[in-house]
């Protein structure tokens, strides 16, 4: 099936041409949009945040067409150590972490905060490709198979909980469960580890702290504490509610600018938009999320590897997660777990994260008929 | 080589699968949406709105209130005030101690704003402190970054200029008690005040006025963005009153002499009570600004009562000035004529009892006119027993006595007249005719106020009219006053001439009882009746060697001094009463402060007045017409 397969090895300036810019256009599209709702947070002013968002989306895009041009088989080669280097910060974050928002996530380098959970999220889904693209479709069915992927799972997001951040930690496992479902895992593993998960529950909830337990019993019931905890769901649902069907207009959401709403400038930003535009605002960037989704199932169906076919669909699903729970999480659908609204919300570490993980699709793209057998190297 | 195909084959299944998944969820998505913003939307618009604006009362001015000649005795005046809202504070007790350093806190005020705090919703402002002087406020704003939750606000608080000399008659306004909340939202805003006492408790509701209010659109933290509409309220009505500020304050002023006393003056004719003062008084601004605890428990443990308006709730004995009663009633009987004469020899003898005069060696013959200038308690002994005690009590009930007269304000008392049947009610056992005779000299059981007093003084001196004391006057539509037509008591002219003669001779001859107290100025000339009440019996023993003197008693067991008069005698418009309690004899202590009242009655009268001031000219033309 490799036949005349092309140069496995391409110049640069064919990469460049090859770059998804299709791809690179919607990216831009949705975090102008992000751009455009951080003015409008701040009441029309490029600061504190629309002129810091375009630096980090310029900043991130450097950052993508790099990773979209390095050779998908260097990727492939250090997809273990990138992982390792992350469950390295992740550990580093648990000592020396510097307290942000009650919960120790960060570590400071300097020039920029980093957040090793969120980058995690690309590193499960480059260690599991690299991991079930060594797998066999029959070795993928049997257990002892699955020891080393959990551990992959399993590692980085007890140290995310110990944080503790149960979001971030959910969002990993299921990450690295889409993965697992498209490489072939069967699916009543995948009921075995909701039944054991169904049954850890009581334990979870020990582990859990008040915060935590708050909110869970905040979204279940959020009219009970309008004034407290319940206060950020409510007004939320206020905000969108109240925006209709076509919005309050540019800068006129009443919810958002009289500061009803809590953190409009990142978790909240979709509220703000969808008071500002309406459920026709709302439906557009939904849109605009679907196309690059289908830009990563397209990608992912036409890679000729099985790693960068699992990476792209690992990235895909990561995007996913992303915008369903940020926006699940607003619409009062699932608990607040603290998930920005990808390329949108203000925020560094996310928007670096996102724009790794489009690099990695875009370089599946662009490597999309190299190969690479099992066991490493070309096609040998 | 492995087969990438089957792998393929399984992958892009599962690949369809997932994206399947993803569509739903998305789908999911979009129909939250769809509810929220459609189907629900206009549920969250309304509480986006109510998150938005805020509807906000605007307290009404209070009605100022005035005197008969439209000068001010009750105004408001801005005032600045700092008040906390509690939600926007973190520690209270904390805020506290640091406003103390700033501004000086007692410990009552701090015990009231926690009180308040717990009472109020969080979001409710409540007021710290009020009529802050400049220096405060700047203090406070400079140091209002280590203050969140506190703001300072303009408000109007009431001003009594006059303080104590008016307080019994206006009364005070203040912070509005958790009992007397009524639902209104007027009455939760914080440093909100209703009138508590005097006129302003019993024309609260006119003198309030109506709030408006005004819709402005708020932030989530409560800060005011803009106004988005307002709507005006109506103010307090401005009340006049019938009292003449300069008498109200010569009253009072000659009142504070003594003790403890209470004078009234009144207008026969229609009842306009030009002056009602009771002695002493307290400030009422202090009620305004909230009491403190010490001052509250000095006001109500003062033996001399300062809380109470001895002019309408102090009981007492009338004494001598009820012998007009017993007189009239005598008269209106035809049991006795006016030469009916009756020898006194300082004491009168009923079975084993012997009744005392005031006099030791007698009087001798007495008709009534001179039992009246001489206040001879035998003659009045002797008709009393004639009558009988239910003509008299007819009689004082037809003149005003013992039963409230209705002015406007609170807490007036009704008092006693006594007769057989409410003896035999009250007490259970029958009417003794030696009660009859000391009932007869206005002692025993019988109990009047002061207005009352002069109430009666008035429908004798205006001819037996049912006069009926004001504190307003009513005022017709097109802008008049309106007189009331007092009913006649039916009492004849022929006894009323007779009583009044009597009273002529009290004050205008030179042996009456209050001669040295008379009128000397031409057509202003006074007519009274001195009254000495026992408040203490004088036991058989005392009265063998001898009655002590006035002075020689404790304070408490002193005589209340009386005096009820009109003036000017031959054509009386003014009826004053004087009640001082335990002051010893009515002719040396009462009757000269009736007097100066009287006499500056008079002279103020528009009428008697070449030159009367602007404002007083109005009012003064429509009572003339």
């Amino acid at each position: 099936m490799h036949g005349f397969a092309p140069s496995q090895r391409l110049s640069l300036g064919r990469k460049v041409l090859q770059i998804n810019w299709g791809l690179v256009l919607l990216i831009t599209a949705t975090a102008a949009v992000g751009v455009a709702m951080l003015y409008s947070a701040a009441n029309g002013s490029w600061n504190p945040w629309a002129t810091r968002q375009i630096a980090r989306y310029g900043v991130g895009l450097v950052i993508l067409i790099t990773v979209a041009l390095v050779d998908i088989r260097f990727w492939w080669r250090y997809a273990y150590l990138i992982y390792g280097v992350l469950l390295v910060m992740l550990v580093a974050v648990e000592v020396v972490g510097s307290v942000g928002m009650g919960a120790q996530r960060w570590i400071n380098l300097g020039v920029i905060k980093l957040q090793p959970s969120e980058l995690m999220k690309v590193g499960i889904a480059l260690a599991l490709a690299r991991y079930f693209h060594g797998v066999s479709a029959e070795d993928v069915r049997r257990i002892p198979y699955l020891i080393a992927p959990i551990l992959m799972i399993g590692a980085p997001s007890a140290l995310v909980l110990k944080q503790p951040d149960l979001g971030t930690a959910l969002f990993l496992i299921m990450t690295g469960g889409a993965v697992f479902f498209v490489a072939g895992v069967r699916l009543w593993k995948f009921g075995l580890v909701f039944a054991a998960a169904g049954a850890a529950v009581p334990i979870a909830w020990s582990m859990l702290r008040p915060y935590q337990q708050k909110r869970i019993f905040t979204f279940l019931d959020p009219e009970t504490d309008p004034l407290g905890a319940g206060y950020h769901i409510l007004q939320s649902k206020i905000a969108l509610g109240s925006g209709g069907l076509f919005g309050k207009g540019f800068m006129q959401g009443s919810q958002s600018h009289l500061n009803f709403l809590p953190e409009k400038q990142t978790d909240f930003i979709f509220t703000m938009l969808a008071e500002e535009f309406g459920m026709v605002g709302g439906l557009v960037l939904l849109a605009l999320y679907m196309l690059i989704m289908v830009y990563g199932f397209a990608i992912s169906l036409r890679s000729r590897t099985h790693f960068g076919r699992l990476l792209a669909m690992g990235i895909t699903s990561m995007l996913f997660l992303y915008v369903f729970i940020n926006i699940a999480m607003v619409m009062g659908l699932i608990p607040v777990v603290g998930v920005p609204l990808p390329l949108i919300s203000y925020g560094g570490t996310a928007m670096l994260t996102l724009m790794i993980g489009m690099g990695f699709l875009i370089c599946t793209y662009i490597h999309r008929d190299v190969t690479i057998s099992r066991h490493g190297g070309g096609d040998g | 080589m492995y087969k990438d195909s089957t792998r393929f084959k399984s992958f892009s299944r599962r690949v369809a699968f997932l994206g399947g998944g993803k569509v739903l969820l998305l789908s999911l998505l979009a129909g939250r949406m769809y509810q929220l913003q459609v189907v629900e939307s206009d549920k969250y618009k309304t509480l986006a709105d109510e998150n938005r604006i805020n509807l906000r009362l605007l307290p009404p001015p209070r009605g100022t209130i005035v005197d008969r000649y439209g000068r001010e005795l009750a105004v408001n005046q801005e005032n600045y005030r700092v008040t906390l809202v509690a939600e926007q504070v973190r520690d209270i007790d904390t805020m506290l101690d640091t406003l103390s350093g700033i501004i000086s806190l007692e410990d009552y005020e701090r015990q009231r704003i926690l009180r308040e705090v717990r009472r109020r919703r969080g979001f409710v402002p409540v007021t710290v402190r009020e009529n802050l002087d400049w220096r405060d406020v700047s203090r406070i704003e400079v140091n209002a970054p280590d203050l969140p939750g506190l703001s300072i606000e303009v408000g109007q608080s009431r001003q009594y200029p006059f303080a104590e000399d008016f307080a019994h008659v206006l009364g005070y306004v203040s912070a509005v008690s958790e009992k007397e909340t009524t639902g209104d939202p007027l009455l939760e805003l914080p440093g909100f005040k209703i009138g508590k006492n005097g006129v302003e408790r019993v024309f609260d509701l006119n003198l309030r006025g109506k709030a408006g209010n005004t819709q402005v659109e708020v932030n989530a933290v409560g800060r005011v963005i803009r106004e988005l509409s307002r709507q005006e309220g109506q103010p307090g009505a401005d009340l006049r009153l019938t009292i003449d500020r300069d008498l109200q304050k010569l009253s009072a002023d000659r009142l504070k002499e003594e003790k403890s006393a209470s004078a009234v003056v009144m207008d026969i004719r229609n009842g306009d009570v030009l002056a009602l003062s009771s002695v002493p008084g307290y400030d009422p601004n202090e009620f305004v600004t909230g009491l403190s605890s010490k001052s509250w428990r000095r006001l109500i443990n003062d033996p001399y009562a300062p809380l109470t308006n001895k002019a309408i709730s102090g009981l007492y004995a009338p004494g001598s000035t009820f012998k007009m009663v017993v007189a009239l009633a005598a008269l209106e009987a035809r049991i006795v004529a006016p030469d009916h004469r009756v020898f006194c020899r300082g004491h009168t003898q009923l079975g084993n009892a012997r009744f005392h005069c005031w006099k030791r060696h007698g009087h001798g013959w007495q008709d009534m006119y001179d039992a009246h200038q001489n206040s001879c308690d035998v003659y009045f002994y002797d008709i009393a027993k004639r009558i009988g005690i239910d003509r008299i009590a007819e009689m004082a009930k037809r003149l005003g006595l013992g039963t409230r007269t209705g002015i406007d304000l609170p807490s007036e008392k009704g008092g006693v007249i006594p007769t057989r049947a409410w003896k035999k009610a009250l007490i259970g056992t029958p009417w003794q005719q030696g009660e009859t005779l000391i009932s007869g000299i206005g002692q025993g059981f019988i109990l009047t106020t002061p207005l009352q007093l002069a109430v009666m003084t008035a429908r004798i001196a205006n001819g037996g009219k049912a006069v009926v004391p004001r504190l307003i006057r009513p005022v017709a539509e097109d802008g008049t006053d309106v007189d009331p037509d007092f009913k006649d008591l039916g009492i004849s002219r022929r006894s009323l001439d007779v009583v009044r003669e009597g009273m002529n001779r009290v004050t205008n001859v030179r042996r009456g009882t209050a001669y040295r107290a008379r009128i000397s100025e031409e057509g202003m000339e006074m007519s009274g009746k001195t009254g000495t009440a026992q408040v203490r019996r004088i036991s058989k023993a005392e009265r063998e060697t001898r009655v002590l003197k006035n002075h020689e008693r404790p304070w408490r067991e002193r005589d209340h001094a009386l005096f009820v008069g009109f003036a000017p005698s031959d054509n009386p418009r003014y009826a004053a009463a004087v009640v001082v309690e335990h002051g010893g004899g009515g002719s040396k202590v009462a009757a000269p402060i009736a007097r100066d009242l009287l006499l500056e009655t008079q002279k103020r009268d528009p009428a008697n007045r070449r030159t009367a001031p602007a404002a007083a000219r109005a009012p003064a033309k429509s009572e003339e017409i």
